[in-house]
Order: structure tokens, then sequence, then C-alpha cells
């Protein structure tokens, strides 16, 4: 997090430097190879691929799949050889399947020869190698409605144990029916959403140093009796609700507190789909934590690029040169609102304060069996969320879809 | 026909049956025997934004290219995916049949296993649907064949409308109506009198809907096979019945429903494969936290970040196992009607 503050402080100042330097082009030129992108879609990853796009010209030749479904295809768009794609963009989660097979490359060579003063603390180092170059954080953290809390005499809440006394107050008041939201819907949504809670008794979900599961115990306990609370409060249909469907809720102004993605802030204050009243009145803040803590109930993430090991050097780096390109300053002073940018130079906007407040949470893990353990907890939690089954019971079915598919996959024995 | 014209007659389609269903089920076969190499783990630093420095545990590539390209296909494991938690969960039935002393703490037990969840939805699904598919098709085949010729077209094209929108976009926009704040969703509220009914958030509602659903969009299917039946239904039968004083119901029930048997052993062949093989209503109706199919595991297993071939495959091999052993007395009856025929 220093190093973070840091690098974001010297940036605004060094951003005078920054707009004049880049008012007189795209610094950058590919001629030749190819550039074909595979990444998530949402905005802040669609301007980069547009901004690498515009390096592209003469032989050189672009592509870009931006899809949800990325995960679902990226090892086997990079397994090939000449690979799919030369880049697959990703996050904490989606690179460990990648690293786990061989099919990035390290890109200290590329690093050392187009970008040496690149700031430390945007490039992912694994074992000694840069994996990938990371270029927005986002974290789930509150999101809350000024107006309504204020109405119902409440603070801006800091602990989960504050959003359900503030949720009661609200609803008591009459307020509104449903005062909280969340990204309940079963599945990797729901997985998530317990990972942030259980992160936030800072205890690991796995035994030390092996894949086995250690979730069944005091810590999971509170994260999903919680998790059950703050249901309560919630449209019945939450186990339903994705990010896309909360924020809509949102912005038709019948919640006041949710703990959503940071990428969602700009969105849902922008001037469509709400009424300026909403727009005005929604604040954002940190996570809260469960209980005392000691962390905040919420994972960090990082989104960056990778580059494919089965390509040429040449397309590997026409690839680099572009998406550097895509990930600079320029892109994301002009695009602000869209990402909370790691870029040194910098201005975040009024919707990147909730992932600043947040940035002191935990990574989310970076363990290789991690996806397999999400899984698990996307698909046996719903009973229990549908309050037909205990807590233990529900975390022990967890453990044990979890250690089959460990067992398959080649990480438990 | 002669057996060698015959044989003649079947080797390009029994060529290509071979090259394109049966090879590939064998291959699915052969993957869900085996799983994949043991991940030899190793601890290194990772250092990433805002989080810093930290030990983490990855997997040695090196060793695990070596281990894949002396056994590509992975480690044996025999039947042990077919058997484990995940799937028939053998180990955990028997240790739920020791723990439990009456059939429905037993039963609740077993439902929690993701297989037996699914198989109860799947076949639930499957024994429900098929029988009202083949009765609703039935009913507007009889009432459009009875419609004045000039509206016939219409009518027709009308019933065919659930079968020709696609099935995910179908079953979301049913989805975005039965939202508690949405068309068909706030009707139940009033008519119930209950403001916090929800169809998406009860599991038996759920169950309820999804076969509402798949019943609406297959119903056409009978219903061209019905119809076109109907307009071959020998017309002097119908009137010496009708001579004879039959009334109307009596006339389906005693001519036109003998008559059509055939069709519904074929309509109810189709739809037992089809509804078995459950799939995208569960994930147009975002209903996977209350109902869950075979197909929708399958489909859960090769999704996000781990893709879990072994297991799916071992999913698809029950899948089909499963389809044998429906169709099997369908399949009994045709070969007795075909065989009596015969002779």
């Amino acid at each position: 997090m220093k190093d973070f503050t840091t690098a974001l402080l010297s940036g605004v100042a060094a951003l005078a430097f920054a707009s004049s330097a880049m008012a007189d082009g795209h610094g950058c030129s590919v001629t030749s190879g190819s550039v074909r992108i595979l990444g998530n879609e949402f905005p802040a990853i669609q301007t980069i691929a547009a901004k690498a796009q515009e390096c592209v010209s003469g032989d050189a030749t672009f592509a870009s799949n931006l899809t949800k479904d990325h995960r679902d295809i990226q090892v086997a768009a990079l397994t090939p050889n000449p690979a799919e794609y030369t880049s697959a963009i990703v996050a904490n989660g989606s690179i460990v399947p990648l690293m786990n097979d061989g099919l990035i490359r390290p890109l200290d060579d590329l690093v050392a020869k187009h970008a040496p003063d690149f700031p430390k603390s945007q490039l992912i180092t694994i074992n000694g190698q840069i994996m990938a170059v990371a270029f927005m954080a986002n974290a789930q953290h509150l999101f809350y409605r000024e107006d309504i809390l204020a109405e119902a005499g409440v603070e801006v809440p800091t602990s989960y144990e504050d959003v359900l006394a503030a949720a009661k107050a609200i609803k008591d008041k009459g307020l509104l029916e449903y005062p909280l939201s969340g990204t309940y819907k079963a599945g990797w949504n729901l997985g998530e959403e317990f990972v942030n809670m259980y992160m936030g008794t800072g205890a690991s979900m796995f035994e030390e140093g092996t894949a086995s599961p250690a979730i069944n115990n005091e810590n999971g306990i509170a994260a999903l009796n919680m998790m059950k609370a703050l249901s309560e409060y919630m449209n019945p249909d939450f186990l339903t609700y994705d990010s896309n469907a909360a924020a809509a809720e949102w912005e038709a102004g019948n919640v006041a507190i949710m703990n959503m993605w940071g990428s969602r802030a700009g969105p849902v204050t922008d001037d469509e789909g709400s009424t300026p009243e909403i727009v005005a009145a929604t604040k954002f803040a940190a996570a809260p934590t469960l209980g005392e803590g000691p962390e905040l109930a919420t994972t960090l993430w990082w989104d960056g690029f990778t580059i494919a090991a089965n390509i040429s050097d040449e397309d590997a780096e026409a690839t680099f040169i572009a998406l550097m390109n895509g990930i600079n300053d320029a892109t994301a002073n002009a695009n602000p609102e869209q990402a909370v940018w790691l870029s040194p130079g910098y201005k975040p906007s009024p919707a990147a304060a909730g992932v600043f407040a947040s940035a002191s949470a935990t990574p989310y893990p970076m363990v290789p069996y991690g996806g397999l353990m999400h899984t698990a907890l996307g698909a046996e939690l719903t009973e229990f969320m549908q309050g037909n089954e205990s807590a233990e019971q529900a975390l022990a079915d967890v453990e044990a879809a979890y250690t089959a598919a460990a067992k398959e996959a080649g990480f438990i024995q | 026909m002669k057996h060698k014209t015959f044989l003649w007659f079947m080797l390009p389609s029994g060529f290509a049956m071979l090259l394109f269903i049966a090879l590939p089920i064998m291959s699915v076969l052969v993957q869900s025997l085996y799983i994949e190499h043991e991940k030899v783990l190793i601890e290194v630093e990772n250092c990433v934004p805002l989080g810093g420095c930290t030990k983490e545990t990855v997997v040695d590539t090196e060793a695990a290219a070596r281990l894949k390209a002396e056994q590509p296909l992975g480690q044996f494991n025999g039947f042990g995916t077919y058997t484990n938690r995940n799937h028939l969960a053998t180990a955990e039935i028997a240790g739920f049949w020791r723990s439990t002393n009456s059939w429905a703490e037993f039963g609740k037990q077993v439902y929690g296993l993701p297989f037996y969840k699914a198989l109860a939805f799947t076949l639930t699904y499957t024994f429900l649907v098929t029988p009202m598919v083949i009765i609703l098709g039935f009913c507007i085949a009889l009432a459009v064949n009875a419609l004045p010729r000039m509206f016939k077209g219409l009518a027709i094209f009308f019933s065919l409308l659930p079968m020709m929108v696609t099935p995910l976009v179908g079953s979301l926009i049913l989805y975005w109506m039965i939202d508690s704040r949405g068309v068909l969703g706030q009707t139940l509220q009033v008519i119930m009198a209950d403001p916090d009914l929800s169809l998406r958030a009860s599991p038996v509602l759920t169950w309820i809907m999804l076969m509402v659903y798949g019943t609406w969009s297959s119903a056409p299917f009978a219903f061209v096979v019905f119809y076109a039946g109907l307009q071959t239904v020998p017309e002097d039968t119908l009137e010496s019945a009708m001579i004879d004083g039959a009334s109307r119901w009596e006339r389906v029930r005693y001519v036109v429903i003998p008559y059509l048997m055939p069709l519904v052993t074929f309509i109810a062949l189709i739809q037992l494969m089809d509804n078995f093989r459950v799939f995208e209503p569960i994930v147009g109706f975002s209903a996977e936290a209350s109902a869950t199919s075979l197909s929708w595991i399958i489909y859960n297993d090769l999704r996000g970040e781990f893709q879990l071939f072994g297991s799916a495959a071992a999913t698809s091999m029950l899948t089909i196992l499963g389809v044998a052993v429906l169709l099997t007395p369908v399949l009994i009856r045709t070969w007795r009607d075909f065989k009596g025929a015969k002779s």
C-alpha cells in the first residue's frame, strides 16, 4: 500500500509533464507482428483495447475478444502453439491457471527494453519473475445513500454489525422495505461474498502450505451467520442477484447500503440509469469489518495483462508495446471514472474513494487451488442461505466438494 | 430388402455414426477414467500492487510438464471419479445409511449431495414435463383442427411460437416477467395477497416455474406431430362412429387416441431424451440455487478458472446411462410392435 500511495502522489505531481508529453501523439508504433487480446468485458478494458489498437499500423494486425466468459476459454486459447491470443488480461484469480500450465511468459526482458522506469508497484512478480503488468485495482466496498442514512439517524457503518443496525433502523422507519443488497447470486458471486467475509477474520482458507481446506471453523461459521443476517434485509430474490442486478436495484433507489465492486462506483454515479437525487446521495466508504476485524471484510483485486508463452517474440513485443500504451496515464486520466487506475500519473475520481479506503484489505489469495474452493463455495452455500441447512453442515459440504475436486485436479492425493 | 443390399444401404450412415457418435463417446469414457497428475507445489515470493510481497504456493510448472509428457492423459483413476463425493458418492451414502435412523433423514442427507440433488430435479422434470407436453400438445392439435379453415394458418403460427423462440431468450423474457417487480410477479403478489411472494426465492416455486416453462416451450413440438397425425385419421371410421351415436369425446377417446398411439410413443421417446438433458432454463432463470440438472453439473465443471474434464466426462457417461435406462421400456415396446407387425 505504501508503494502505491507514493506512486500516486508523485504521479499527481508529474501530471503536468505527462499531459504535454502525450499531446504530440501516441508515443507508440507497432508496424509488424500481431496483437490479439483476450479479456473481460467492462469499460476500462474496452478502453485499453481501443488505445492499444491505436498503436497498430502498417503490416501489424490487431484483434480483440473481450467477453465475460474469458476465464472459461483462456487456458484452451493459450495452450496451442501459436496461441490464439498474444495477451490475456487477467486478475488475481484468473492468472493462476495460466501460471499452473506455464502458458504466460516472464516479462523481465520486455520491461527492461521498453519500460525500464516503470513503477515496480505495478509489476506482478512471482518467484522473482515479472509475470503480469497491473493497471487497475478493484475491491468490493461500501456504497451508501447519505440521505437515507441521515433520515434514519445512523452513522456510516464501519462494521457489518453497524450495517445490520442501520438496516434495521431504515426498515423500522419505513424508509425502504429491503435496505440492503449485494452480489449473492449462487455460483461465483456467492463464493466471492464468503471469501470477502472470511478474509475479514484474518484466517487462511487452507492449512498452511498444503491444499487441505480449513474453513469449517468458528471463523467460517461467523462469516456465514453474518451473510445470513444481512440477507434478511435483502430482496428475497438475492440468490439471483449478480453485480448487474444489484447495481440496477441501486440505481432504482431501492437500496440504501451495499458492499459492491469499486468498478461499479463510476457507472452508478454517472448521469445514466438513475435520478440526480440518488446519484448525489450515493457515497463510498471502506468495506466494513466483521466484528472487530482484524481485516476489512473484502479482498483486493488487481487487473493486469500477461503475454502468452506460445507465440513468437515479435508478436510478444508488439503486444507489449501496444498494451503499455493502453494502460498509460493518458488513458487513465481521460477515463478517470472507469476504474481505479494504478498508473503513476492518475488523478483519482471521487468514485475511486471506496477502493482507496479499502486498500489495506487482504489481496484475493493467488493459490493454485483457490479457484476450486471458490467454485465449491458458490455451489454448496445456497442451501444454508435458503435456510435449509446449518452453517456447520454447509461448511462441511464445501470442504467435501472441494476435496473431491482438488483430488481430481491433483492437488490432494 | 436383401441383406446385402441393406448392408450397402446402411454402410455410409453406419460409418458416420461410428465416427461422430461412437468414437467421441469412447473418448469421453476414456477421459472419465483419468484424473490430473499430482501437482508439485513450491513456495515462492509473490509481489502484487497494494498488497506487497508475500510467500505464496505455486505449481512447479517444469515438473508438471515432465509428468504430462510422460503420461498425457493424466493418472489412471479407474472408476474413482464416478464414486467420489461429487458424483455417485458411494462412501458418503453408505455412511448416511449407517448414521441415520429414518428414511426421511436419509433422503435429506442424500439430497445434500450435488449429483443426487441434480438427479432429483432432472427426473422430476422429465416425468412431469413429458406427459404434460403430450397432453397439452394433443389438446392444442384438437382445438386447431376444429377451427374453420381461414383461422387455421394463424392459429398454427401462434401455437408454434414458443418453439421458435430461442430457449435462452424465451426463458430470459419469462424470468424478467416473474421478477417480484415484473408483470407476472406483481400480479401473483396481488392475487395471493402476499407482498413477499417471490417465484425466484422459493425452491418449490422455482421448480414449478421451470416445469411450466418446459411445457410451454416443448408443447408446439407435440402439437405439430399430433396435428399432422390428425390429418390422416380415417374419415369413414369417424363417420361410422358418428352414425353409431358417439359423442365428440367418445370419438376422440375411442378412435383418434388409439389411432395416434404410435405418435405418442414417438413424442415420449424424443421428449424423455430432451427433458433429461434440461439445461437452458436453469441458466436463463438463474435457478441454480434451487434447481440443478445433470447437464448443468457438466457445464459447471467446465467453466471458471479450473476445468475438471474428468469430472465432466464422468457425469456425461452417467447421463448417457440415464437416458439409456429411461428409453429402454419405450424401445422394448417399439421392438415388440415391430415384431408383432412382422409376423
